[in-house]
């Protein structure tokens, strides 16, 4: 499989031939091809197929149990964690599948995660932001410039860095999740991974986060998983609607656009729906 | 929003302390345990009352113990206790841990279920059943298999030499075994409890499991296995029947982890029905008192240690 289709391949693919051409549309970073996911025999994902552009924030919607956090754990193979489930089909990061490959240390340090919560580590705040290049065993004149470029970048190190040492517990919920993504963010990854990130935050440090995600734009690939809509519209470029098909209980992909187009002008009757609020 | 007068009124009957005679109630309750700490300690002293005027504090530094010439001193017994308590937890509590984590992963609920069942009946065992399987099985399979051979290589390091069926060692071992439910449970309990978020960011950030066990969720769990730790030592302190039967009896501070000792425990229950006169009941119920003194202080210093770890990092 090619390693960078354009993105209108997919658009068109996901049953949108209209809208081959997408304003400021990029190479895609990860291909998702026919990736149908199982827990056990439950099937939780059936025939997902888009494509995740680069250095752009695609957002993932849809109601609950659609199947869409299930979908961001293949992309860093997160579901290895629970016993029994499996994913059959592909996803191609810069062409390389996901799916099959062995060595899920290097794949989870071109992929970071943020999580719902933050959950800082039991240590100090640089002690976290240190702890994936310390796994990599980088030199500690390296690792040192790494924390405070990375707490820069996360826009917390105004805040903490005459308290570097302090234990990352006694931070605020908004500080620890930019701590998060600090942390994620110290080995350079390609592709940041955000599921919920904002949902046990208060406005203000939510707002931040959003800051922070277009800025941080410019250099990795986002994807976000998010319930709340106005968020997806407001920070992401593309669109991913999902849905769990009332048959067969497993969640698919209904519908796949930029951002101002799935909310404009939505094809899917059930898309509309569920933006206009008659729904979930 | 103004308060309504029924609001108002609400509140004045509402009150946040309880009734005062509940409040009384639960008082007296609260301090029965204390009570009964400072009676026992109180009665302790009086009993021992001849003994303390005779000996004073040297009877805690005193090394001989001699009923014909009344010659009492308890230091060979605080040692032993200590010492075997603490050789105890050296050897039950990286297996302890080492079992918790197993145990406390997901999956494979069948082993997991059944390993933690027999962990726990362990605990079920009473101690004089310990006593006597140590006294036949265990002691002579280690004198035979691991005392005689270490010993005999290493002949020249004191404290590794003369093996014995019964010693220091053996009584270490079989406190370790009547330890091991306690400590495994509890840090159990302890690991499982640690959010499975921090897991699963460690495991995002390329940590393998080994990593994220050693450096997340260990240093997660630590209090509360210290905590578990400090329970499993104040059992192996008290512990008397088991290591009364596997000890050796020697009222010595022993040349070799491998010689026979004693405990405070063990002499209190080997001597106290055959204790006759003035001095020598109450020297007895002395080491009581000073084995109550060890076991406080295991606690105390427990407590200290726990809060200035607690201040280092706050977890």
């Amino acid at each position: 499989m090619a390693d960078r289709r354009p993105i209108e391949q997919t658009l068109a693919q996901v049953g949108r031939p209209e809208l081959l051409t997408v304003p400021g549309a990029s190479p895609a970073k990860i291909n998702v091809d026919s990736l149908s996911f199982f827990y056990g025999r439950n099937q939780a994902l059936k025939d997902v197929a888009f494509d995740i552009p680069e250095r752009k924030i695609t957002a993932i919607i849809g109601p609950s149990g659609c199947g869409k956090t299930t979908l961001l754990r293949v992309f860093n193979r997160m579901y290895d964690l629970v016993p029994g489930a499996h994913a059959e089909g592909h996803v191609l990061l810069d062409g390389e599948d996901v799916v099959s490959t062995r060595n899920l240390l290097e794949l989870r340090q071109k992929v970071g995660m943020v999580f719902q919560r933050p959950s800082p580590f039991p240590m100090s705040i640089r002690d976290n932001v240190a702890f994936a290049p310390r796994l990599l065993g980088w030199p500690s004149a390296r690792i040192k410039t790494v924390v405070e470029q990375s707490l820069e970048r996360a826009a917390l190190l105004e805040e903490v860095k005459d308290r570097l040492n302090d234990p990352a517990a006694s931070l605020s919920g908004g500080q620890q999740q930019r701590l998060a993504i600090a942390r994620c963010i110290a080995v350079s990854p390609q592709v940041i991974l955000m599921d919920e990130p904002c949902s046990a935050l208060d406005p203000v440090a939510t707002t931040k986060i959003e800051d922070l995600m277009s800025a941080l734009m410019r250099e990795f690939t986002i994807v976000i998983v998010t319930h709340n809509m106005q968020q997806a519209a407001r920070v992401s470029d593309f669109t991913a609607f999902m849905l769990m098909n009332p048959e067969g209980r497993f969640g698919e992909l209904i519908e796949f656009a930029s951002t101002a187009d799935l909310f404009n002008r939505p094809q899917d009757d059930r898309t509309e729906a569920y933006i206009t609020g008659r729904f979930g | 929003m103004a308060a309504s007068p029924t609001a108002t009124a609400l509140r004045a009957t509402i009150s946040p302390k309880p009734p005062d005679r509940f409040r009384t109630l639960i008082g007296v309750v609260a301090t029965t345990a204390p009570a009964a700490l400072l009676l026992i300690v109180v009665v302790l002293f009086q009993q021992a009352w001849p003994s303390v005027t005779h000996f004073g504090l040297g009877f805690l530094a005193g090394s001989t113990w001699n009923p014909v010439t009344l010659q009492f001193g308890a230091w060979p017994g605080i040692f032993g206790t200590v010492a075997t308590s603490l050789m105890a937890l050296v050897i039950a509590l990286p297996v302890g841990i080492a079992v918790a984590i197993v145990l406390a992963e997901q999956g494979q609920a069948g082993i997991r279920g059944a390993v933690g069942i027999a962990i726990e009946l362990l605990a079920a065992i009473p101690s004089v059943v310990y006593g006597i399987w140590a006294l036949y099985v265990l002691g002579p399979w280690t004198f035979q298999h691991l005392e005689s051979p270490v010993s005999d290589r290493f002949n020249s390091v004191g404290w590794l030499s003369s093996a014995s069926p019964r010693s220091l060692f053996t009584a270490s071992l079989v406190l370790a075994v009547m330890i091991l439910p306690t400590l495994t449970a509890v840090s159990r309990d302890v690991i499982r409890a640690v959010p499975r978020g921090l897991k699963e960011n460690a495991i995002a950030l390329g940590s393998t499991w080994w990593e994220t066990t050693w450096r997340v969720i260990l240093p997660s769990a630590r209090a509360g296995i210290f905590g578990a730790t400090i329970l499993a030592l104040g059992r192996a302190l008290g512990e008397t029947i088991a290591v009364t039967m596997v000890i050796g009896n020697n009222y010595q501070i022993p040349q070799s982890i491998f010689s026979p000792a004693y405990t405070l425990a063990s002499v209190i229950a080997n001597e106290f029905t055959e204790a006759t006169g003035d001095l020598y009941p109450a020297a007895l119920v002395e080491l009581g008192l000073a084995l109550i003194l060890v076991t406080l202080s295991a606690n105390v210093i427990a407590l200290v240690l726990v809060r200035s770890a607690t201040a280092r990092a706050a977890i």
